[in-house]
């Protein structure tokens, strides 16, 4: 740590009434209720965590059963019971709900929740130098909201007729009717109210979120100086409150047609020998409400993840992250276009082919701006001087398999090749590598990051390897394969594909993906075993352990109510100053050292850039 | 060989378990004076595991497009379906270029610059012609993609109603099709869940004149070389007519009729009999006679040899036995055509007889 950096800190006085003396905390206080952003992003986290272990093993269920479609595994009778799997093999029933509700714990729970809410919360007050969220108890209300919409998800595995199973999209009508469908009954109902309350503690907290970066910045932190983190959690925020509310509107009004006899989404149904009342709705409106959240919602997912990376890339390639007026830029483009390409999802569901046509325009401009980020990543390592920690190995394969899912998007994009491959294992495959694993990798690498400052200690580097290459290599051999079982043709949510024997080719295909699935979720007990043991055995970790510019390296390890325990430290420059020569080019700004934190005041022999 | 299967996974999650339980082991006596940050060794190790990497991706992306490029769709049994594969093999073309070219540089870049005690990073913040440059090449790329890809989709979706289209109505229930053929006059008689009722399981109106002589088929037969406009039709829940040989899908919606339209342009026969189906039935009839031994062995019965045959199917969640909701279809010469259409009883007489039976 530089002298310079720490003579900033110690300058300040006590002169701060609220935090210079701590109120005694309970166990309570400390731990339960807390309106400290610190342990406010450990408990999103590990929540996060809890509902990623549930939703990877539902998938590693599912993905059992259509390996081997119809047998009997004592595994399916341990976990799902007699009812939904009788002498051990999997009903439809069971099927439909595993995928239905892996997809809404992965995309909500872990993956919003439990990605942005983690890092929003931890890095905001951190990076921009203020002593905690706006407002600490709004901050509070929505951790706990999260926890109660995680329960209620939960507890609607338990209910008699069954979770919900229409898939995470729940298009009506067969959400909104229990004839057909069991799981449309109260496992609908719980899914609903869950999500109605996921979607408050949402709004609540990215108005927080937004509210802090704009007001509490420290001194010199101007827009232009904040790290690339905070620009995505920030634009993420803002995405989340323009869309989310579309999504309750949606699931209100579906509330309404299953309980209180309207007709928003429903019409001309004969179901069961009998015609419903309902009359004049139309299901195509609800998938455009659904889909102007669940569009913004994927880059709500993967811009987090994307801002986590920037700043460990550059980091550990002790190098400016390349281009970062063009990042700042492309988060903005992302963030505007994602409003206006949720049409994709719908080139064949009747809508107006014109529209198709607009949606097909917009979504693949959209391409522009990611393609941009790419670019720049690979730039930044372009002779750097790269550190390998397991973060940085997280947010190169972030990069990669960023790259892979995004390039097949230009085919999902285009109408035209959206007809063939709409809704088969094609699309499984790209989001789950542009979205699902690529923001998982964000998670992962920033976990193995910030660990020293969420918990003050070490995670095991070693363990970190092994987690992460057995997982580079489980997630392609995983999704590259399925592209392929896609361009066959292999409708998505098929209980098993028996009942055509055109695909009987594809079942060894299946396996392997299946046994690269196994193989990937177990290794992810490493991450869980690293995780838990470095809490409470792991190496101490030191104040600026990466040797990173960011101001939440200038905090002490012990986490302290205030983060800072004097003054609050002013920033002089954005904090990219790795590797920065000084103006003869002898040695570093300051000599010996390769990076120059941002609390340090611009030196006498060092040149001025515009930041 | 399924079993054979199992045995690989539990062998291979023993490996696993093996290993993380020796990592383990070597974790820990290490930690004496280990700060968990990276040291040159470990970025030395991991820079080489890294190219090692991209070698395994490399060849593996390889031995996906080696092995599992023929499960491909055949050779597209519709006039637009040839358009539409031009425009996919140049999609998949020009992202393969761009993913090997990317890839490489990202993991070489990794495996290159590896970190060093004393090693300087060059101080590299901006460069507006390299941001221009990779901000205007994907402009003009995808500016070429989407113009060809609308042009294409306007081409496929744009019906011309004068034209000679022979118009039918799918329609879709949990769980399975119906087809209905609008008859002499081509157009289909008024239909509404309401008057679902006996044996007008679609619930086409009686009175309307339009549908005395429309026929209600299990099976799709379409003569070849003819246009032939889709209406869509659905009594429950969403459904989504695809037809993955012709290159066609559109979702089936409750409360509303959508259409899409293609020609069909090689018949069942032609195409059972083409070089790609043989093989591939021959294969699948392999794979299928091992699992019948694989039965028979259990005491169950064996698996049908499998016969090509067009098909229908759902692709979007309908429910519980959404995997099975299937329809035969048969693309046959106009005269074989006319044979079968007239063999088919109309809908005015199937009330007709309905009433006489009363």
């Amino acid at each position: 740590m530089s002298a310079i950096a720490n003579a900033t800190v110690a300058e300040g006085h006590h002169g701060h009434d609220d935090h210079g003396h701590h109120h005694k905390e309970t166990f309570i206080t400390k731990y339960i209720f807390s309106q400290d952003h610190k342990m406010i992003a450990k408990q999103f986290l590990i929540t996060g965590l809890i509902m990623g272990t549930i939703g990877i093993l539902m998938s590693i269920l599912f993905r059992i059963q259509i390996a081997w479609p119809e047998e009997s595994f004592k595994v399916f009778e341990f976990f799902l019971g007699e009812k939904y799997a009788t002498d051990g093999v999997m009903n439809p029933d069971a099927y439909l709900a595993l995928v239905t509700i892996h997809g809404t714990i992965m995309v909500f729970f872990v993956l919003t929740a439990g990605l942005s809410g983690t890092f929003s919360n931890l890095l905001i007050p951190l990076q921009i130098g203020a002593r905690d969220m706006a407002s600490g108890f709004l901050n509070m209300v929505s951790y706990w909201l999260f926890f109660i919409s995680s329960v209620i998800m939960l507890s609607s595995l338990f209910v008699e007729s069954g979770p919900a199973s229409a898939g995470w999209t729940i298009y009506p009508p067969l959400s909104a009717l229990p004839e057909a469908i069991p799981g449309s009954g109260t496992g609908m109902t719980l899914w609903l109210v869950s999500m109605a309350i996921f979607i408050a503690q949402s709004l609540i907290g990215s108005l927080n979120y937004i509210v802090t970066v704009l007001n509490l910045r420290t001194n010199g932190m101007s827009m232009t100086r904040l790290p690339l983190t905070i620009w995505a959690l920030f634009v993420t925020a803002i995405i989340g409150v323009v869309s989310f509310p579309v999504l309750l509107s949606a699931a209100l009004m579906l509330i309404m047609d299953r309980s209180f006899g309207t007709s928003f989404f429903l019409s001309d149904i004969y179901i069961k020998g009998e015609v419903l009342a309902h009359q004049g709705g139309s299901p195509v409106l609800f998938e455009h409400l659904f889909w102007f959240l669940g569009h913004p919602e994927v880059y709500i997912v993967i811009l987090p993840a994307l801002g986590i990376t920037s700043e460990i890339i550059a980091t550990n390639s002790r190098k400016p992250i390349f281009g970062y007026r063009a990042m700042v830029a492309s988060i903005l483009a992302i963030a505007f276009l994602s409003t206006i390409v949720w049409g994709h999802h719908m080139f064949v569901s009747g809508m107006n082919p014109f529209l198709g046509s607009v949606f097909t325009f917009t979504t693949l401009l959209i391409a522009i701006p990611s393609a941009v980020k790419a670019f720049n990543y690979i730039t930044t390592l372009w002779k750097g001087n790269l550190q390998m920690n397991p973060g940085m190995l997280f947010s190169i394969g972030l990069v990669s398999t960023f790259i892979t899912g995004g390039l097949t998007g230009i085919i999902l994009g285009d109408s035209t090749l959206d007809i063939n491959v709409h809704d088969t294992y094609f699309v499984i495959a790209h989001f789950h590598l542009v979205m699902g694993i690529s923001a998982l990798y964000g998670l992962f690498a920033g976990v193995y990051h910030w660990f020293p400052k969420m918990f003050g200690r070490m995670m095991n580097k070693n363990l970190g390897y092994i987690h992460f290459w057995v997982t580079a290599i489980g997630a392609y051999g995983v999704f590259f394969p399925m592209h392929f079982i896609g361009m066959a043709g292999l409708p998505r949510r098929y209980y098993t594909n028996t009942n055509f024997p055109y695909f009987d080719d594809l079942a060894d295909t299946n396996v392997l993906i299946t046994v690269f699935a196994i193989i990937t979720a177990c290794v992810q007990l490493v991450f869980i075993y690293n995780f838990i043991s470095s809490i409470f055995y792991g190496k101490k970790a030191t104040q600026n352990p990466w040797s990173s510019n960011t101001l939440e390296w200038t905090t002490p390890v012990e986490h302290i109510h205030g983060n800072w325990p004097g003054e609050i430290p002013s920033v002089y420059r954005w904090s990219y100053d790795y590797s920065k020569l000084n103006e003869d080019e002898t040695d570093y700004v300051i000599p010996g050292q390769d990076f120059v934190p941002q609390n340090v005041p611009l030196q006498k022999n060092e040149e001025e850039l515009n930041h | 060989m399924t079993v054979f299967l199992i045995i690989v996974v539990i062998a291979l999650l023993g490996i696993t378990f093996w290993q993380m339980s020796k990592i383990l082991k070597l974790s820990k006596s290490s930690s004496s004076d280990d700060s968990q940050v990276a040291t040159d060794k470990d970025n030395k190790n991991q820079a080489y595991i890294m190219l090692g990497f991209v070698i395994f991706f490399y060849v593996f992306m390889f031995y996906n497009f080696w092995n599992y490029s023929k499960f491909y769709l055949p050779e597209a049994a519709s006039a637009h379906g040839s358009e539409y594969d031009t425009l996919m093999f140049i999609s998949i073309g020009l992202i393969m270029v761009v993913q090997v070219i990317t890839q490489f540089l990202l993991h070489y870049f990794a495996y290159k610059y590896k970190g060093e005690k004393g090693k300087k990073a060059l101080f590299f913040a901006d460069n507006d012609k390299l941001e221009f440059i990779w901000t205007i090449i994907p402009v003009i790329v995808l500016a070429g993609l989407i113009i060809y890809g609308l042009f294409t989709w306007s081409d496929i979706m744009n019906v011309d109603e004068d034209e000679d289209v022979m118009v039918v109505e799918i329609y879709a229930y949990q769980f399975g099709w119906k087809a209905r053929y609008s008859g002499q006059d081509n157009t289909l008689g008024k239909a509404n869940v309401r008057f679902i009722e006996g044996v007008n399981t679609l619930g086409i109106d009686k009175s309307d004149s339009y549908a005395k002589d429309d026929k209600i088929a299990s099976e799709l037969h379409l003569p070849v070389d003819k246009t032939v406009l889709f209406k869509f039709r659905s009594q429950d829940v969403l459904h989504s007519a695809y037809f993955p040989f012709f290159r066609a899908q559109m979702n089936v919606v409750p409360g509303m009729i959508t259409q899409f339209s293609f020609t069909p342009t090689i018949t069942s026969k032609d195409m059972k009999n083409s070089e790609y189906m043989v093989d591939k039935v021959r294969e699948i009839n392999e794979i299928r006679k091992d699992k019948s031994k694989e039965l028979m062995a259990k005491g169950d019965l064996a698996l049908d040899p499998y016969e090509f045959e067009y098909y229908l199917l759902c692709n979007k969640i309908c429910g519980v036995s959404h995997y099975n909701m299937q329809m035969k279809i048969v693309v046959e010469e106009e005269e074989d055509f006319n044979k079968w259409i007239t063999e088919q009883e109309s809908f005015g007489e199937t009330m007709a007889k309905q009433e006489e039976n009363k």
